[in-house]
């Protein structure tokens, strides 16, 4: 299915968000998701279903002010 | 002081960003003595890891405060500090819920509604917010125990543009702690907020993008430890005249 992931196309098989992060290579623990504008912790992702179009973002720690 | 609880080592803080180097940063984290730096999050790349830099953040042992930079609506400010609690484990929150692009200026309204949620969830709040006395009101109502005003628009090195603004702040919460957040340029300009009764100032470009970063961190230090005990000290009044120091009593009189 195809899904948008930080504002890029990406094609995916992994129903699940889990599955879909494995699938793309995101296998750092210091990372954080949203689906679709809402937060998606790390315990649920495993059963967080994906559907074609949904927005993804992936985070990871930055320098900051 | 204490935020939140938590006694703090220092009264400086300071951000992470924009240094020369991974080991600058680290020696500035050091130099400056702080006991709190400020991280963010950001988009990461598939196979890529941001857990390089964290790692380094965590051999220096110091406390973390990430905040939403970036964020231009209540909402995406809110997803961002829950994101920002799971990947460094922390619930302290620098609130940042930006109005302007090009001033930064915080979006207050944004702001109070996102610092609601966001403390209701059990978010420990430092909201990046102006002098405005109501605003600050809000706030707390919020559940804020702290407040963040800006000296100046971020990263301008201007210093304390209104300074009247941040001692009726001082006045009117004479008991929550006040950090002075953004805007600091020079030495003198911490100096002069902690005389002004400030708890803390945070600050970042003036140490990243000094020349001798690691040395300015020991600068803005010692201004901020000097600033407090001068504020401690209780200063003297401003006079218009002239008064003399040496006493006249007793003054010779060559005539």
């Amino acid at each position: 299915m195809k899904i948008l992931v930080n504002s890029e196309p990406h094609d995916v098989t992994g129903p699940t968000l889990a599955l879909a992060l494995a699938e793309l290579g995101y296998t750092s623990a210091a990372l954080a998701t949203a689906l679709n504008g809402q937060f998606v912790a790390r315990d649920a992702r495993a059963s967080q279903p994906l559907e074609a179009g949904d927005r993804i973002e992936v985070l990871a720690p930055m320098q900051g002010g | 002081m204490k935020v939140y609880g938590e006694t703090m080592p220092s009264r400086l803080f300071l951000g992470t960003a924009q240094y020369p180097s991974p080991a600058i940063l680290q020696a500035a984290i050091k130099a400056s003595g702080t006991g709190l730096v400020t991280v963010s999050l950001r988009r990461e790349a598939a196979h890529g890891s941001g857990a390089g830099f964290w790692d380094l953040l965590r051999e220096t042992g110091v406390r973390i405060l990430p905040n939403t930079a970036g964020c231009h609506s209540a909402r995406e400010a809110v997803t961002t500090a829950q994101m920002a609690r799971e990947v460094f484990g922390t619930d302290w929150i620098k609130l940042e819920v930006i109005g302007h692009a090009d001033t930064l200026q915080p979006d207050v309204f944004g702001l109070v509604e996102a610092a609601r949620i966001l403390s209701a969830q059990g978010f420990k709040v430092f909201p990046y917010t102006t002098e405005d006395l109501v605003v600050g009101e809000r706030l707390l109502d919020a559940g804020c125990e702290v407040l963040m005003p800006w000296g100046a628009p971020i990263g301008s090195g201007r210093g304390l543009v209104n300074p009247d603004g941040l001692r009726a702040m001082r006045a009117h919460f004479p008991d929550v702690p006040l950090v002075v957040d953004a805007g600091i340029g020079r030495p003198s300009d911490a100096a002069a907020a902690m005389e002004l009764g400030m708890d803390a100032v945070l600050l970042n470009t003036a140490v990243a993008k000094a020349g001798a970063p690691v040395l300015m961190a020991r600068a803005m230090a010692e201004a901020i430890a000097a600033g407090r005990a001068g504020y401690d000290a209780d200063p003297m009044e401003r006079r218009d005249m002239a008064v003399p120091s040496t006493p006249v009593l007793g003054l010779a009189e060559f005539i």
